[in-house]
């Protein structure tokens, strides 16, 4: 327990001593904000869907949390590279322990970023619908951020350098985001999309998150919470036994 | 307490260490000499469950690292050859960070964090965070984090690479010291002769994967005919300048360095 902890709170002391890498992570869910929403919006209000602002904020917020915490995952190739990993892969502790004090950690910081940007998302006029729905949202963050932290655990501990780490961000994160409903309401959507989406585990983030803000529906919340749950216990599950076999 | 047996461990086509047998008596100070590339780190890495031997069987004070790697690890504490520290944390965060890990009892903890910074001069820099240490720095502060709790076998993987003669003094006496009054079993790799010569008990002489000679300094002078380990060593092993192949660690370091803040 005291491992998990001690691992939990190093996330969090690099987090918030490389503030450059927290700049950065908040400049791109910001652009999609801005440009998007305030590019889009007389045309989704055209259309009949409302506010876009409104709309795209919980998926600007699911895809700040997915962003960051698949990249809290994947810092694993950092610690590896940096022989920091060594460390604490020779403590007489479980791996599993390291695996998910770091997991909790990265997945930590990432709902801190995610909660920056709901801020900054309420300056540019977000406004929450339900405010006692707001820890339901924080909720679906956290499980957002443990499950894509799990996965780029998981994921970095198969890596040994970064040369894979584009292939994983132009095949997995990208789509994962885009193919999520986090910029357009599911429900209209093509079919094959729908499909899609019903297999990310971001789709049903932001469908929780997006319901519990500003109350639109596309699963509803106990699909959501029930899907999401399933993921991120798969995730940690793989990612634990990924990470219990590295080698070095 | 170490004991192994016909251990190979090969990369691919590469063939690390080829069959190599070889046991550390409890309370003894064995040193593993050989040239760039010859399989020391390999094998500290198969000792220590950062690797699985290809084939062969090690026991560490009767436990098989491969089958029962978190017991295993309970026994031992190591100080590796190249960084190992969180450039981030402050030197003390990375002392604290150890002993949580080792589970060094809080009460004991500060005053032996302490007393080790003071013999290694990192006091005055414990909460400066390590990324603006010395390459010289950084080494002691590895070796006092190494030290902090008391394993029943230490590793000390190239313990002295690019340490000042001070710190070098001050480790061997530390290691010594854990040694006589503890008895803790030392098994350690270095390029340094005298240093082997002054501190273990016995030394394995490896090359290319094998072990060519084992015995004491004395033993292993008698049996090459020659007056110094130096010579002995070289006799062993030849003149020749190994080839060393850089991993991809080598390249991403290189890479990370481009992208340094």
């Amino acid at each position: 327990m005291n491992a998990v902890y001690i691992l939990w709170l190093r996330q969090l002391k690099r987090y918030g001593r490389s503030r450059s890498r927290m700049a950065a992570s908040l400049a791109q869910p910001l652009l999609f904000l801005f440009a998007l929403g305030f590019g889009f919006g007389p045309i989704f209000q055209k259309a009949g869907h409302g506010n876009y602002i409104q709309f795209i904020a919980p998926g600007v917020i699911g895809m700040t949390v997915l962003f960051n915490s698949m990249f809290s995952g994947i810092e694993l190739i950092w610690d590896r590279q940096f022989g920091f990993l060594k460390e604490t892969l020779v403590a007489p502790v479980s791996r599993l322990s390291v695996m998910i004090g770091r997991t909790l950690g990265g997945a930590t910081t990432a709902l801190i970023q995610g909660v920056i940007v709901m801020a900054v998302c309420t300056l540019a006029g977000f406004r929450v619908q339900n405010p006692s729905l707001l820890p339901v949202a924080l909720l679906f963050m956290a499980l957002i951020a443990t499950t894509f932290t799990a996965l780029g655990t998981g994921i970095a501990s198969l890596l040994s350098d970064f040369q894979g780490f584009q292939l994983v961000m132009n095949l997995l994160v990208m789509p994962a985001f885009f193919l999520s409903g986090a910029l357009f309401p599911l429900g209209e959507a093509p079919a094959p999309i729908r499909l899609i989406a019903s297999m990310d585990p971001l789709s049903f983030g932001v469908d929780g998150l997006r319901t519990a803000l500003i109350g639109v529906a596309h699963f509803g919340i106990p699909t959501d919470l029930g899907v999401l749950a399933m993921f991120t216990a798969l995730f940690l599950g793989v990612g634990g036994y990924l990470f219990s076999r590295i080698q070095l | 307490m170490i004991w192994a047996s016909e251990l190979i461990k090969n990369f691919g086509a590469i063939s690390a260490v080829q069959g190599i047998s070889f046991e550390v008596p409890k309370g003894e100070i064995f040193a593993f000499l050989g040239p760039n590339g010859a399989g020391k780190t390999t094998t500290i890495k198969m000792l220590t469950t950062l690797l699985k031997p290809s084939s062969g069987r090690v026991e560490l004070d009767g436990l098989d690292p491969a089958t029962q790697p978190q017991e295993a690890r309970k026994r031992f504490g190591i100080v590796f050859q190249d960084s190992s520290t969180d450039d981030l944390l402050t030197a003390y965060e990375n002392m604290e960070f150890h002993g949580v890990l080792y589970k060094v009892p809080k009460r004991i903890r500060a005053g032996r964090i302490e007393e080790l910074f003071k013999l290694f001069g990192l006091w005055d820099r414990r909460d400066h965070q390590v990324q603006y240490f010395s390459g010289g720095m950084r080494r002691r502060l590895e070796i006092a984090r190494g030290l902090l709790h008391t394993p029943k076998i230490l590793f000390l993987d190239e313990p002295t690479l690019g340490l000042d003669p001070q710190t070098r003094n001050q480790l061997w006496s530390q290691v010594k010291r854990l040694n006589e009054t503890e008895a803790v079993t030392v098994f350690l790799t270095t390029h340094y002769m005298e240093e082997a010569e002054r501190v273990a008990h016995r030394i394995a002489i490896m090359d290319q994967g094998r072990i060519v000679a084992q015995g004491s300094a004395a033993e292993l002078k008698q049996q090459t005919g020659t007056d110094s380990l130096e010579t002995a060593f070289l006799a062993l092993t030849g003149t020749s300048i190994r080839e060393e192949e850089g991993g991809s660690i080598d390249r991403m370091r290189r890479m990370a360095k481009l992208f340094r803040r």
